[in-house]
């Protein structure tokens, strides 16, 4: 009945939540890595959406060039996209811890260039298809849920989770969390913290690749598909702050579903909106919903 | 000081007679293009040379700019002054606004503000109506110029650019040396101690992001004249990127900086154009070099060699190693 009074058929609103949903999970995947490399690192790593994009790519290599099949890009694509990135580390960010933050950022960005054009080069701007793993879906009266979309969301919350757990319930996570606040002490007690970093990046940048290999059958595979969704997760991140991770999870997922609510009554304003949200946290709460005032 | 002063006068004399007679040697058009993305550049380095400030959302005042001096002399019937005068405003309210929102964070939150809301501007441009959309706005007409002046003559136009780039120029060069902008630098080195000083310290940063935001507007706004045209590339993220590429290629804090890296960045366009796709990975490889490399830019290291020379002890290097910290 309510759905009468809005003027909106509930398949379409329950249809653009879902998908508010996953974008929201996507989100999360990639805030949760800026969080989390920021952290210990000062750095905002905008070869992240590149990062993103190689993840989806790299899934759809393995199938592909290998016959590697969605199950097992799942679990391959991250290892080699974090590979990558600790040789990305090693190479190049290392270089700048004792400079300017600004300077990891302008690195980065130069690095997401390098990555598109290459990619852009060799596969062109338009998508390429990725055959959806679970095809089908099931009736729930007020909607259709496919099954894929409903393994992207439980899924992508499961990572978000264990994310969560080990940052801040098992000891290597204690160890990060002292290395964030005073890496020079955590160094004293015998922890290679240069090797900790290293393998940090490494672990953010594998979660942006997870939400690439997930996106790969949702959206089709483009060397572009990362540039504009890192700006909107920049976004999120200012609005959730960065100083927690639990923050950064549900930030994630409930901006993902206002864009979706959006999408539905407000189309026109459904690009904007994150954009006006963060506006408008500025201005009441500077630090961020869950970021603690410096 | 008024050493460096009087020779930096100098140098921009010598730019100055120079571009007045380099349109005979080289076609103007591309000279005029020059001529805005170094005034683009000078305008964004005003706030990340002088102010610490890295706005990573200046295409939105250039771009938005270059709409509306299209708009407004295209559909409204206004005189190229008049065109570009309404497009610097518009981007002087925007920065106004747009300043207001980024300055209540610093360092590199600042840089994900700044662009989130131009990407923001951006959506707002594929959507309006008065932008054309993936057309942008064609053809504007080149009136003449104060309703007497012929401007649809190349060379003449370019003359005019001229005039606006040395008009630009001069405004920031003011700027960087009045008290003002010695507060700015205050602000750059060491924000806590600026503000103990009680200096209004958001501002000073407020005020130079306007300033900031209304130059740039003003190389957009005499961009969109030059080509007749005022389209979406203008106001991406992609184009943002480009002045802080220039600007550090050139060097970061440097007077003249800006100008040689716009120069560099737009020669190397031209030259490499036909290679597609390569233009993107060899713009990364540049900013990556020049992070990992020689930080101060073309014009910062060419000062600190030349300090080394007459024995100087380094000078206080440009925003190399300015610490805007959060």
């Amino acid at each position: 009945m309510i759905f009468e009074l809005l003027g909106v058929p509930p398949q379409a609103l329950f249809g653009q939540l879902l998908l508010g949903l996953i974008n929201g999970a996507f989100y999360a995947l990639l805030s949760l890595g800026l969080a989390v490399i920021f952290g210990l690192m000062n750095v905002i790593n905008f070869t992240h959406g590149a990062q993103y994009m190689m993840g989806a790519f790299a899934s759809w290599m393995l199938l592909q060039y290998f016959g590697v099949p969605y199950w097992g890009a799942l679990v391959l694509a991250p290892l080699i996209i974090g590979l990558t990135g600790i040789i990305i580390e090693r190479v190049f960010i290392s270089r700048l811890y004792h400079l300017d933050h600004l300077y990891g950022l302008l690195l980065t960005f130069g690095l997401a260039l390098i990555i598109e054009g290459l990619f852009r080069q060799q596969f062109g701007s338009s998508g390429l298809p990725y055959t959806n793993p679970l095809p089908g879906g099931t009736n729930l009266g007020f909607m259709f849920l496919p099954w894929y979309r409903g393994w992207v969301v439980v899924f992508s919350l499961v990572v978000c989770l264990a994310t969560w757990f080990m940052i801040e319930k098992t000891k290597l996570g204690a160890y990060l969390r002292a290395a964030t606040e005073r890496p020079d002490l955590v160094q004293a007690f015998g922890i290679n913290v240069p090797r900790m970093i290293t393998l940090t990046y490494g672990f953010g940048v594998a979660l942006a690749a997870i939400a690439g290999v997930l996106a790969a059958p949702i959206y089709s595979v483009n060397p572009l598909m990362g540039s504009n969704l890192i700006i909107v997760v920049f976004a999120v991140v200012v609005i959730g702050g960065m100083g927690s991770i639990l923050g950064a999870i549900i930030t994630g997922f409930g901006l993902g579903l206002i864009e979706g609510l959006t999408k539905v009554f407000y189309p026109e304003a459904s690009s904007t909106v994150i954009f006006v949200i963060m506006a408008i946290v500025l201005m009441i709460r500077p630090q961020g919903l869950f970021g603690t005032p410096k | 000081m008024s050493g460096t002063k009087s020779k930096d006068m100098l140098i921009f004399a010598v730019l100055m007679a120079v571009m007045l007679v380099a349109p005979f040697a080289v076609y103007p058009v591309f000279l005029m293009k020059v001529l805005c993305f170094a005034l683009f550049a000078l305008a964004f380095n005003l706030l990340i040379g002088y102010a610490g400030l890295l706005s990573f959302g200046h295409a939105m005042f250039f771009g938005f700019a270059a709409y509306i001096s299209g708009h407004t002399v295209k559909v409204m019937g206004f005189t190229p002054e008049l065109g570009i005068l309404a497009g610097v405003a518009c981007a002087a309210v925007m920065g106004l606004v747009t300043g207001f929102i980024a300055i209540r964070r610093q360092g590199i939150y600042f840089a994900m503000v700044t662009l989130a809301l131009s990407q923001m501007v951006f959506f707002f441009c594929v959507q309006a109506k008065f932008t054309g959309g993936e057309d942008g706005i064609q053809a504007i007409p080149r009136r003449a110029l104060f309703g007497i002046f012929d401007t649809a003559n190349d060379l003449n136009f370019y003359y005019v650019v001229l005039a606006i780039f040395a008009v630009g120029f001069l405004i920031i060069y003011r700027t960087i040396h009045s008290p003002f902008g010695q507060v700015l630098k205050a602000i750059r080195e060491n924000e806590q101690r600026a503000i103990s000083l009680g200096y209004a310290v958001d501002r000073f940063k407020l005020i130079a992001f306007v300033l900031s935001a209304s130059l740039a507007g003003l190389a957009g706004a005499t961009k969109a004249l030059v080509f007749q045209l005022a389209s979406l590339t203008d106001v991406t993220w992609q184009m943002s990127g480009e002045v802080v590429l220039m600007t550090l290629v050139g060097g970061m804090g440097t007077v003249f900086g800006p100008i040689v890296g716009a120069a560099i960045i737009i020669w190397m366009q031209r030259g490499l154009a036909h290679l597609g796709e390569w233009v993107l990975v060899i713009q990364g490889i540049i900013f990556v070099i020049t992070v990992l490399l020689f930080r101060r830019g073309i014009v910062g290291e060419l000062i600190a060699l030349g300090n080394r020379f007459s024995g100087k002890k380094a000078d206080e290097a440009p925003a190399g190693h300015a610490h805007p910290a959060e």
